[in-house]
């Protein structure tokens, strides 16, 4: 029953979106050389949309505290192709973990607020926000996508799973709920999702309760859980900070070959650079709320572009690294209630000038699929936006 | 020390609450909860009316004129008079004066002692610890009323055997609560650090551990004078409290404790029955509201 | 001059007692750290690696007597550390400090920076008066990277790594000698960390400092030491000077870790030569007999069960814990 309400609902969600895609495009052409173009979200060049998985445009998430208004996520662009890992990297307060908490809309609300924004996934529209209108799928809905089409993995596995119910039943929680399982199915299931996480002696650990396992093995059982309802989309936010390196490696691996075997897309979060060149295909690089350069993983490390990308690879110390000082980015993450106007990096921004101070920059492209939002990276053969969809919209 | 680059300070008009001291900020979370400012306005009211009305007044509390007795309220009476003549008003406030000055002493006696024995009890722990906390759950399961009314009865009922059975029987609970908040401050790492800096137990009590629990003393005060004031009014309804004539709110109420009196002349026990449930639901009020400011993440 | 042991540990041991029952009788031990023995040299940096758990912040705090060492001795420039009653201990301590991981905790929210760092000059009577205490608060914290009037904020008036600047200039306060960071930098972001890194190096540089440098990152340990200790699980499992460790590990628990460290090169991705161990690290309450890492070691024999391995300098300076370290 379920599930026909499902397809019935997202055919339908497929049939409006479609129809404002069709809309958007129309405007496109006629609006052609306005900033209107979405800057990284569907890519223009060499990119089928049928690729993508999940779409995320202009988003923008804001927290009324009694500080002040805190922009966390502040118009936000990244996409997800089907099968790819996407790593969003940046340091604390960046936005990373928000703006994917905001995919499923799990973040709290009050203090949250969606501000605006579109989220499609795999063709059904989540959310879009703008001046005219304001369209969140309902509650509901959005009860059936958790965990069955986007899970997560949190950084602590000991506050994510419940301390007075036994594996077994956690796992086997969401199979019975979203795919409609009898008690002793899930159980079964249960015992192979283990398995599959190389968990030793399925039968016995399904037992257990979670203070009997260490960090490495509820990490195991967190992501056995994740991939229970097979998701479109699993987003893992820091799933290995909390772990020891050696265990680390283990779970780094097992995700990776676990991708590759039920092939699901994955938004990998982490402040970890080694950890993003272990796992991604993608990489989004996030500051105070901003995206400032995506870039596939090989010149994301070869050739970063934007000043605070720089940074951030060079002063992390490398194995091989011999210098006797390490490079530094100059002062500290700006308060998110008081951002620098233009662009957010300019205090800290060793090729800063005046225009970085008044105005944000847009995303350069670089390549197909490099983009950078920095003003000062146009003189090295950059074309603005606009101007690449000019000549991708007319083709010769 | 090139790199060091020192923040950016930004002059701003307004402070904001991040920039104040920890006080500070602490009026500031307080002064934004209505309700709480609202209650220590009145708590301010009642407290200045107990201060001066007594002195102002040409009545005292004692003064009887038979010709004049039971008369509802007036002008000249705002609360009218009693069987005996006596002016209610002067006895209300009079009253007041001793229900909170009572009140009050018990509290800052059960916390000082408490935080004292707490300290002691959380800081050394071993022998001490053992010792105190004995001590403690020895008083503690004492019953309250049959130790009031021995005392009462060994010592006679006066203000000071009052304080001391109420102070003895409740500095055992802020005293638990002391020794907890220092047991889990000493694990902090700036306490390890102030033993690797080699500063003297002195120092650590008074400067590191004593304010960090100050707040919760002040919480735990504001919420033990509500408490204070309703067991003194069950002791002198029970007529184990002050001896008459020297008014309490208590006293007044166990004054009504007839049924002409309850029925015809209410204006004996609404003044001071409205003074002890307007001042103990806004010391409540107001104890939470401390709460809230002082620990922001303790709410909801 | 340069070449003397600042500190010489030898076979140090901390056991924490298990409990259990009413009477609170001790029915085992928590072997947290496990004999160890090494030097630290006047204004060197010795590293200290490991996994959580493996005792190397027990260490650090047993050899400044935050703990009280079970056995072994620490000798710190010819004073017996351990055998120092109260009062001298106390004086002794402004030789050496120590910066914590957890910038939050690690500092006294009710205090203002000036009090914070000036406390323990006042205490030990470095300084004649609340004027000169100020003046010199002034100094140390600029040295460390803040402004003078930063002095008298609270703590929650800074950012993380502001309070790790904090952190140090209240260790500096004292002019010690030595400091032990207990995973100093491991709580701060990547481009605050760098900073601080910076920071430590051009103060030992300028003071003439020595560090023992605890953390569980290799990169940040090999960057900053000239010494590194590998332990695991209580053991101090292999020791000797930085080039030596990372160019030639010998000791396989070494050799794991280190090529578990992910690195920058997404071409080298997938661990060409990876070693990924199997299970996870055993709890030092219940540890395995003999090697300690035989467990999940890729070259186990029968004779790794039985006993513990001895501790061998295979080379001048470069000491491992394996039985079988001249074959590998």
């Amino acid at each position: 029953m379920n599930e026909n309400l499902n397809s019935i609902n997202s055919e339908n969600a497929n049939d409006v979106t479609n129809d404002i895609n069709n809309d958007l495009s129309n405007v496109d052409d006629v609006d052609i050389g306005a900033m209107m173009v979405p800057e990284s979200g569907m890519p223009t060049v060499g990119q089928k949309k049928e690729d993508i998985l999940l779409d995320v445009k202009g988003l923008k998430t804001f927290f009324y505290t009694s500080n002040g208004t805190v922009r966390a996520v502040n118009d936000v662009d990244f996409y997800v192709r089907k099968g790819e890992t996407l790593g969003l990297v940046g340091e604390s307060g960046c936005g990373k973990s928000i703006s994917s908490m905001s995919l499923a809309r799990i973040v709290e609300t009050p203090p949250g607020k969606f501000e605006g924004g579109e989220i499609t996934l795999d063709g059904r529209c989540l959310m879009r926000i703008n001046e005219d209108e304001r369209f969140l799928i309902s509650e509901k809905e959005m009860r059936s996508i958790r965990g069955n089409e986007i899970s997560y993995i949190f950084q602590e596995p000991m506050t994510s799973l419940n301390p007075v119910f036994k594996i077994s039943k956690q796992i086997s929680e969401p199979m019975i709920l979203h795919r409609g399982m009898s008690k002793k199915e899930a159980h079964k299931e249960s015992i192979r999702l283990l398995e599959l996480v190389k968990i030793p002696n399925p039968e016995r650990i399904v037992n257990e309760y979670p203070f009997r396992l260490s960090g490495g093995m509820r990490q195991r059982v967190m992501i056995a859980m994740a991939l229970a309802c097979e998701p479109k989309l699993l987003i893992a936010d820091e799933p290995t900070t909390a772990l020891d390196v050696t265990v680390q490696a283990q779970v780094l691996d097992l995700m990776n070959e676990l991708k590759e075997r039920i092939n699901t897309s994955i938004v990998f979060i982490t402040h970890d650079l080694g950890v993003i060149a272990e796992m991604c295909d993608r990489v989004v690089v996030m500051y105070a709320g901003k995206v400032v350069e995506s870039s596939p993983i090989e010149d994301l490390f070869s050739s970063p572009q934007h000043p605070y990308t720089q940074g951030l690879i060079s002063s992390k110390p490398d194995l091989v690294t011999t210098e006797k000082r390490l490079n530094v980015i100059p002062g500290s993450v700006p308060d998110l209630t008081d951002l620098p106007p233009g662009c957010p990096f300019h205090p800290r921004c060793y090729k800063a000038s005046e225009r970085c101070k008044v105005e944000f920059p847009p995303s350069h492209r670089l390549t197909d699929e490099h983009l950078v939002s920095c003003w000062e990276c146009k003189g090295e053969e950059i074309v603005s936006v606009s101007e690449t969809t000019l000549e991708g919209g007319e083709p010769a | 020390m090139s790199d060091a680059v020192k923040t950016v300070e930004v002059k701003k008009k307004f402070k904001r609450e991040s920039e104040m001291s920890y006080w500070g900020s602490v009026f500031f979370r307080l002064k934004k909860n209505k309700m709480a400012m609202v209650s220590l306005i009145v708590l301010v009211i009642i407290v200045l009316g107990c201060i001066f009305v007594p002195i102002f007044s040409e009545l005292d509390y004692i003064h009887t004129n038979t010709d004049n007795n039971n008369q509802p309220p007036s002008w000249e009476h705002p609360f009218g008079t009693d069987q005996i003549g006596r002016d209610l008003f002067v006895r209300f406030f009079n009253g007041g004066r001793i229900s909170l000055g009572l009140a009050l002493s018990v509290v800052i006696l059960e916390v000082v002692i408490g935080t004292i024995m707490g300290c002691i009890a959380g800081y050394y722990g071993k022998f001490a610890d053992t010792i105190i906390m004995r001590f403690c759950e020895i008083l503690m399961s004492f019953p309250f009323l049959m130790f009031a009314i021995t005392m009462v009865a060994l010592f006679g009922n006066s203000i000071p055997v009052l304080i001391f059975v109420m102070v003895l029987l409740t500095w055992p609970s802020v005293c638990r609560i002391v020794r907890g908040q220092i047991l889990t401050l000493r694990e902090l790492e700036y306490m390890e650090a102030c033993e690797a800096l080699g500063l003297s137990d002195w120092r650590r009590i008074f400067k590191h551990l004593l304010p960090n629990i100050l707040a919760y003393a002040i919480v735990f005060a504001t919420l033990g004078m509500a408490s204070v004031i309703l067991t003194e009014t069950a002791l002198s309804f029970l007529g184990l409290g002050v001896s008459p004539p020297t008014p309490t709110w208590g006293n007044l109420i166990q004054e009504a404790r007839n049924f002409t009196i309850l029925t015809q002349r209410w204006w004996y026990w609404i003044p001071p029955g409205l003074g002890i449930f307007v001042s103990v639901m806004c010391f409540n009020i107001l104890g939470d509201g401390l709460r809230d400011a002082i620990d922001p993440k303790m709410k909801r | 001059m340069n070449d003397t042991a600042l500190l010489e540990v030898k076979n140090l041991k901390k056991y924490f007692p298990i409990q259990a029952g009413i009477i609170r009788r001790t029915v085992g031990h928590v072997k947290a750290v496990d004999g160890l023995t090494f030097n630290i040299k006047r204004g060197k940096t010795m590293g200290l690696v490991g996994e959580s758990g493996c005792g190397k912040s027990t260490t650090g705090r047993t050899l400044l007597r935050l703990l009280k060492a079970t056995e072994g001795s620490v000798t710190f420039d010819g004073n017996d550390m351990l055998a120092m009653d109260r009062s001298k201990l106390r004086a002794f301590r402004t030789r050496m400090q120590i910066i914590f991981q957890d910038p939050y905790s690690s500092l006294n929210p009710r205090l203002p920076v000036s009090e914070i760092v000036g406390e323990a000059m006042m205490q030990h009577k470095m300084v004649k008066n609340k004027r000169e205490m100020k003046e010199r608060v002034n100094e140390i914290i600029s040295k460390c990277g803040l402004f003078a009037e930063q002095a008298l904020r609270y703590p929650h008036q800074f950012s993380g790594g502001q309070r790790q600047r904090i952190c140090i200039a209240r260790a500096l306060a004292v002019n010690p000698e030595f400091i032990v960071c207990d995973e100093a930098v491991s709580a701060l972001d990547v481009s605050i960390q760098s900073q601080i890194i910076n920071l430590l190096k051009d103060l030992q540089d300028e003071m003439g400092l020595t560090y023992l440098f605890i953390s569980h990152d290799l990169s940040v340990v090999k960057f900053i030491s000239d010494d590194v200790g590998v332990m695991y699980v209580g053991h101090l499992v292999e020791y000797g000077s930085r080039d030596k460790i990372f160019a030639n590990p010998i000791h396989p628990y070494t050799k794991a870790l280190l090529s578990a460290a992910p690195s920058f090169d997404p071409a080298a991705r997938g661990g060409k030569g990876r070693i990924v161990m199997e299970g996870d690290v055993p709890s030092p309450a219940n540890p395995p007999s003999g090697c300690r890492f035989h467990t999940r070691c890729p070259h186990v024999e029968p004779i790794c069960k039985e006993t513990v391995p001895e501790n061998r300098e295979l080379e001048p300076g470069h000491f491992v814990m394996c039985h079988k370290a001249e074959s590998l």
